[in-house]
């Protein structure tokens, strides 16, 4: 164990927050696009925006094990927010942007109410309920929401007023990958703060918070509003880069999706979102010239196959690989 | 002075089992009180009706001159009423730094600070590893919980109640499962407490009682038999047959 040499408490505690060479190779490896692949920049924008929710999942999921199966209202709140935004004459995107966390936030902090009283299988329950609701009268207020044909009419304005959203996604890459990075370093203080330490406490022993004099349920309510603002933030920009909002994008199974990919990705690591988002959606969009069915076979193959052989997720794996290298060496 | 914790007329009753009979209690200060039983005698009901885990049917609880009863079990913890847990009840993947500097940081009301690094608050990161080293947990405090042999867990699971700053410390069983090898520093860290603390521990080893038990209290089927001092319990009849039996092992103790 090197850990197990550290001289301090603080040194220690500092070595466990510090960027790692790894991180900082990733976040180049995301710059590779422009370079590599210059015709998918469309989707490498999609995976950005997919990887900043499955990063707002993450931290209710994997750092205070609440479990979800409606994260997609708040995706879709921000996402409708913003397009309507547009829609109706208010095309500048940063203001959009912030203006589909507020909303998400809102609902996110209302909603955590209920959520904080509840675990396991009855929050499953509660969250989906919620989502489904939100469908639904998203469906039935075609007036506003466009209905099943979706939002038409998104119009854009550049970014600053200077970048344009042209067509082969560069604009809508180098924003969303900006905006994921921020949230990303947003988040990762929060994981590395006392109240990340705290929801981790929640995650491990639910029981004995209380017996410390801890307010569960404030730190629940805090992160939850904290990730609706998050997954609000990825919707606005799904609706911006693509100047349309679907119903999809509240619907059940893109909760159901976010969830596959955390979990494939690995829960509380923070990157397990990142690496998930990638490799599903690149999967996705490899397979999916037949059909979609098809496509959800392998899905369910490989998820199958990860939660029982990987059961902390890819990135699970692979950390306790390099450990049984490190001991090997 | 007042006591530390007392309690009146407490009654709990799950359906027709009555777990719990017009219970009266009283901890004075810096008091090392002993709680004793059978199994099924009631002690950890009331350790969780002291601590606000459940809500009685009747009866008050008072901390210092406060009444408690009607508040929730963390409101408790932050008026000094800390509990352990028979069955360690800890956080498995974290290690006893962060454990310990989690529950300073609730202390201090800091916890909720999502913008600010761990390690901006190292006074609280000072006190969680003075508070593991005088535990004889200093060289173990950066192993995940989950790998620490059961004796640490024991010493962990007092480590993160003192965390707290406890008045009124409820020790459940504190070496329930400790094997003898390892049970010398746990006897050590329970009469190394502060004085300032006054304890009520559950313990079915009876050396641990009449170590440190100042009083002892008797409980069987959800009442108080007898309380006394370890004398007059160890040379009571009606102690002896229903929790020494009726052999009167346990006199060699008085």
């Amino acid at each position: 164990m090197s850990v197990t040499a550290v001289s301090s408490p603080h040194a220690y505690l500092r070595a466990q927050a510090r960027w790692h060479p790894i991180e900082i190779a990733f976040w180049l490896a995301t710059l590779t696009p422009y370079y590599l692949f210059p015709d998918y920049l469309v989707l490498a924008s999609q995976i950005a925006i997919t990887a900043l929710f499955a990063l707002s999942l993450d931290l209710i999921l994997g750092y205070a094990g609440i479990v979800s199966l409606g994260h997609a209202a708040f995706f879709g709140l921000g996402a409708y927010t913003a397009g309507l935004a547009a829609k109706h004459g208010w095309g500048e995107p940063i203001s959009g942007l912030v203006l589909g966390a507020i909303v998400a936030g809102i609902v996110g902090y209302a909603a955590s109410f209920i959520i904080s009283r509840f675990r396991h299988l009855a929050l499953i329950m509660i969250t989906l309920g919620m989502g489904l609701l939100l469908e639904q009268a998203a469906n039935s207020a075609s007036w506003l929401t466009g209905g099943a044909d979706g939002l038409q009419g998104v119009k854009m304005w550049p970014i600053f007023n200077t970048f344009r959203f042209d067509l082969y996604g560069y604009t809508a890459y180098t924003y969303s990958l900006i905006v994921l990075f921020l949230v990303f370093l947003v988040a990762r203080r929060i994981i590395n703060s006392p109240f990340g330490l705290s929801l981790r406490g929640i995650r491990e022993n639910a029981i004995r918070m209380p017996a410390l004099g801890a307010p569960s349920r404030a730190h629940i309510r805090a992160i939850y509003t904290i990730a609706a603002v998050m997954a609000g933030v990825a919707g606005a920009l799904l609706a911006q880069t693509t100047e349309t909002v679907s119903l999809e994008a509240l619907g059940f199974q893109r909760s159901a999706d976010v969830l596959v990919i955390l979990i494939l990705g690995g829960t509380g690591r923070l990157y397990g979102g990142l690496i998930g988002a990638i490799i599903f959606m690149v999967a996705r969009d490899q397979f999916s010239g037949n059909t979609p069915q098809f496509w959800y076979f392998w899905i369910g193959a490989l998820l199958v196959a990860v939660v029982m052989f990987l059961p902390n997720g890819i990135l699970g794996g692979l950390a306790r690989l390099t450990a049984s290298w490190r001991r090997r060496a | 002075m007042s006591a530390a914790l007392s309690t009146r007329g407490l009654d709990k009753s799950f359906g027709s089992l009555t777990v719990a009979r017009d219970i009266a209690l009283e901890l004075p200060q810096g008091a090392r009180y002993a709680l004793i039983g059978p199994n099924g005698a009631g002690k950890t009901t009331l350790i969780n009706l002291i601590t606000g885990m459940l809500r009685p049917d009747a009866g008050e609880i008072r901390l210092a001159d406060e009444p408690i009863t009607t508040l929730g079990p963390s409101d408790r913890v932050r008026r000094g009423l800390v509990r352990t847990f028979q069955i360690n009840t800890l956080f498995p993947n974290l290690n006893a730094l962060e454990a310990v500097t989690l529950a300073v940081c609730e202390r201090e009301g800091v916890a909720a600070r999502w913008w600010q690094r761990v390690t901006a608050h190292s006074s609280a990161i000072d006190e969680a590893h003075a508070i593991l080293s005088t535990l004889m947990l200093g060289q173990d405090c950066y192993r995940p919980t989950r790998e620490l042999p059961y004796g640490r867990q024991r010493l962990l699971e007092i480590a993160l109640a003192l965390a707290t700053k406890p008045k009124v410390l409820l020790l459940d069983e504190p070496a329930a499962g400790v094997p003898r090898d390892e049970s010398k520093e746990l006897f050590e860290v329970v009469s190394n407490l502060s004085r300032d603390i006054s304890v009520l521990f559950i313990e079915h080893d009876m050396n641990f009682v009449f170590r440190f038990a100042s009083r002892i209290i008797v409980m069987v089927g959800g009442s108080i038999l007898v309380e006394g001092t370890p004398d007059e319990i160890a040379a009571d009849a009606r102690v002896r047959e229903v929790y020494l039996g009726k052999s009167g092992h346990g006199a060699r103790h008085g």
